[in-house]
């Protein structure tokens, strides 16, 4: 009814051209550069669906198996592309199922613009099949999200969709559409992409005078560390960075989401920050000078107890979101604006320096742990397999050059330590949200937005079990993935804690596994087990090998702890190496 | 340091679900509002929340900073109470008998500043505004004859140092920001930063 009276009503002018609310939508994504749609059909998205049809030559749907699956396609996409991600869903369980996947995407930084079907604009509001109000249950886990109940409205607000989701620090965007607006027929007047929105500033303006106040504090500096995050990756920032980093000597660690930012074996890479990172880069942060964090934003899991951390460091913030400066850790000078910018300003005004002792330090502390943990890790001495040493293999055999898409746990936390990157934007985990389920869409995603790449996901067995419908989409988009199970037959972070926190006692964190290469086969991707370490080797060769994706399933120990650790309460030079 | 009044006010698109996204700021927080008030601002197009909550100003300033993020908020200011002057307005709703019997009632509302909106024969309507002790004050007195209703309003405050909004709002609209529009809290610490 409300559509054709609202056609009825439009005078009759020269028109441009007429199109309807869903052939908007996707003009919008041609002009926006988008290659690839992640998403799933339903009632209320059917008219875009049905105008999705003619436009199959210039954008490529991946039909997936559920709306989350979809989500994390999309963020694995942005992540490795460096793009937005883009998805479909219809409404109600379709908007709902994107929910963990938004939440992810908001705290980890991920552009996407997610598109969502909702009932005829008259019908909001009378509890009708699949209505769902997905405007108020998205706002927290949106940067920014609308509803769109007219086809005028599409052009622009998709512009700024686009323009919000990827300018400043990215964020995940939900566009709702009713079916009534995505059938309206209306003048269309050309796409406008979007530059300015009046109450946004995505960029702070950046100040000399504090850039040059950071200097002045490095160039005094002792015992300069810095710390970096994702911000360099999203400011595709990398060489900056790196300019940085060589210039000025200081050694520099990273955040799990950090990781790739600058290659791994570089020199002055002192390896990761956190409850599971390093040893010498959690004793030193509170043994330096100066704290340097470059796109970071001092998550509880890297500053372990707040009131103990880095207390007797300067700090220097670099961050292009104000409101993360001075948030967890007072900044001495916060540096607001895009790391991209600030960084080269920085450079310039910083002395070329070593500090051989200092960086030494570093080095001892590393030999302690290798010690203590690596080596053993790595090369285990038992005929038990560790997750150590798949990715040591598996270093060698890619040569540092995949794409490593972990999800969620302890197999999280040994890949992102031992695998080795040497270019970025190569690793995709769930950082901020922790969600496990995450690796096996996400990979999916990941290979999409970067089909040079080999992309391998390693995952628990707890997390597979998670979207293991997933395979669905691998099998009919014919997407090439390596799978590889990391199976301790243990939801095994959780029994580490119970263990160590809990007196041993295993409450519900035994899980059964089905039979991983079966039910691969069932989908008809190729698979295997192994056990033993004498076949460990040829079965990672045979699955980067192979043409098309492939299931690794490799049965490591069952009670293995991940080492170091800070406690949690505990401060970050409080790590244990056992 | 401890907890005490803010006003917070944030000026803002008149968009649809921005008071539910600047209200989860605060739920999500666990700080109860004390009071809520949405108005059109002295420039046109642009809204006006004044949000009273009771917390320390280290959390109100992060607040504060988290909903300017939001991106149809232009700006958010916090004060405290001796920075504003404020105003909630209040409606005492009692019966006409008890005041025309009694000359004493007559004179407490006069005594605080009462008008009469409405007078009908069974009831009559008093409006004062003020800060809250003296709305609450009336309702004191009126109490012992026959309170039927009582209503306050949210606070609505004017920053005593504030020049408005009209000149920000121009640098707002402006494509390239000008280096007013930068609101470094660093700018006003210089002394302490350059001395470090």
């Amino acid at each position: 009814m409300m559509e054709t009276l609202a056609v009825e009503q439009e005078p009759i002018v020269t028109k441009t051209q007429t199109l309807s609310g869903s052939q908007a939508v996707l003009e919008a994504f041609v002009a926006e550069g988008v290659d690839t749609i992640f998403g799933y059909p339903g009632g209320a998205i059917m008219p875009i669906y049905d105008a999705l049809y003619d436009y199959h030559d210039k954008l490529k749907h991946i039909l997936v198996r559920h709306e989350q699956g979809g989500i994390h396609a999309g963020q694995g996409y942005a992540r490795t592309s460096g793009k937005c991600g883009v998805l479909f869903a219809t409404s109600g369980p379709g908007a709902t199922n994107l929910v963990t996947g938004l939440a992810d995407a908001m705290i980890d930084s991920t552009p996407l613009v997610c598109i969502t079907g909702q009932v005829y604009a008259h019908l909001l509001g009378t509890d009708a099949f699949q209505e769902i109000d997905v405007i108020n249950i998205t706002t927290p886990v949106t940067k920014w999200n609308y509803q769109v109940t007219d086809a005028t409205e599409i052009p622009a607000v998709l512009a700024k969709a686009f323009y919000i989701a990827k300018s400043g620090r990215p964020g995940p965007v939900l566009i709702d559409i009713t079916k009534n607006a995505q059938l309206q027929q209306f003048d269309y007047e050309g796409y406008q992409p979007c530059t300015h929105i009046r109450s946004y500033r995505p960029k702070p303006i950046i100040r000399k005078e504090y850039v040059a106040a950071a200097a002045e504090l490095i160039n005094k500096a002792e015992k300069p560390f810095i710390i970096f995050g994702q911000g360099v990756i999203l400011g595709k920032a990398e060489k900056e960075f790196k300019a940085f980093v060589e210039k000025t000597g200081i050694p520099a660690a990273w955040t799990i989401l950090g990781l790739s930012a600058l290659a791994t074996d570089h020199p002055l890479n002192v390896g990761m920050l956190g409850m599971h990172g390093n040893y010498g880069p959690n004793v030193l942060t509170n043994d330096c000078d100066v704290l340097i964090a470059v796109g970071m934003r001092f998550d509880d899991r890297v500053t372990g107890r707040l009131d103990k951390y880095a207390k007797q460091a300067k700090i220097i913030h670099l961050d292009i979101d104000p409101s993360e400066i001075d948030k967890n850790v007072k900044a001495t000078v916060g540096v607001w604006g895009d790391c991209k910018e600030t960084l080269p300003m920085l450079t310039k005004l910083v002395e070329s320096k070593v500090y051989p002792h200092w960086v030494n330090r570093f080095r001892e502390y590393q030999l302690e742990e290798e010690k203590e943990v690596i080596h053993e890790e790595l090369n285990p001495s038992t005929d038990i397999l560790t997750m150590g040493e798949v990715i040591r293999n598996l270093n060698e055999l890619t040569d540092g050059n995949a794409v490593i898409v972990t999800d969620v746990g302890q197999h999280q936390m040994v890949a992102c330590r031992y695998a080795k990157f040497n270019q970025s934007k190569s690793n995709v985990t769930s950082g901020g949200l922790g969600t496990m389920g995450f690796a096996l869409p996400a990979a999916i995603g990941a290979k999409f937005g970067a089909p040079e790449r080999t992309v391998v996901a390693i995952i628990g067995d707890g997390g597979i079990q998670m979207t293991i419908q997933e395979l669905g989409t691998v099998m009919q988009s014919e997407v090439n993935i390596k799978v590889l199970i990391l199976n301790n037959e243990f939801l095994g972070m959780v029994r580490q804690w119970q263990q160590l926190f809990h007196d041993k006692r295993y409450s519900f964190v035994d899980i059964a596994s089905p039979d991983y290469v079966a039910v691969a086969k069932a989908y008809k991707i190729e698979g295997q087990k192994v056990s033993q370490r004498e076949y460990l080797r040829d079965a990672l060769t045979t699955m980067l090998n192979h043409n098309g994706s492939y299931l690794l399933e490799v049965m490591v120990g069952k009670e293995n702890n991940v080492f170091p650790m800070v406690p949690q309460g505990c401060s970050v030079s409080e790590i244990r190496l056992k | 340091m401890q907890k005490q009044e803010f006003t917070i006010t944030v000026y803002t698109e008149n968009h649809i679900g921005l008071l539910v996204r600047i209200a989860t700021m605060f739920s999500r927080r666990k700080i109860n509002i004390e009071s809520l008030n949405t108005s059109p601002s002295e420039a046109e197009g642009i809204h006006r929340f004044t949000i009273v909550i009771n917390e320390f100003e280290e959390v109100v300033r992060k607040l504060a900073r988290q909903i300017e993020k939001q991106v149809e908020v232009l700006k958010a200011y916090y004060n405290t109470n001796d920075e504003i002057v404020w105003q909630e307005l209040a409606l005492y709703k009692v019966s006409t008998d008890e005041i025309a019997e009694k000359v004493k009632v007559e004179r407490l509302l006069r005594e605080n500043g009462a008008r009469a909106v409405v007078i009908r024969k069974d009831y009559t309507i008093f409006e004062t505004s003020g800060h809250r002790e003296e709305t609450d004050k009336l309702v004191e007195v009126l109490a012992p004859y026959g309170l039927i209703e009582f209503v306050r309003s949210a606070r609505v405050a004017i920053i005593k140092a504030s020049h408005g909004f009209h000149e920000k709002l121009k640098e707002f609209e402006e494509t390239e920001p000008g280096e007013d529009q930068v609101e470094n809290e660093f700018l006003d610490k210089q002394n302490e930063v350059f001395t470090m």
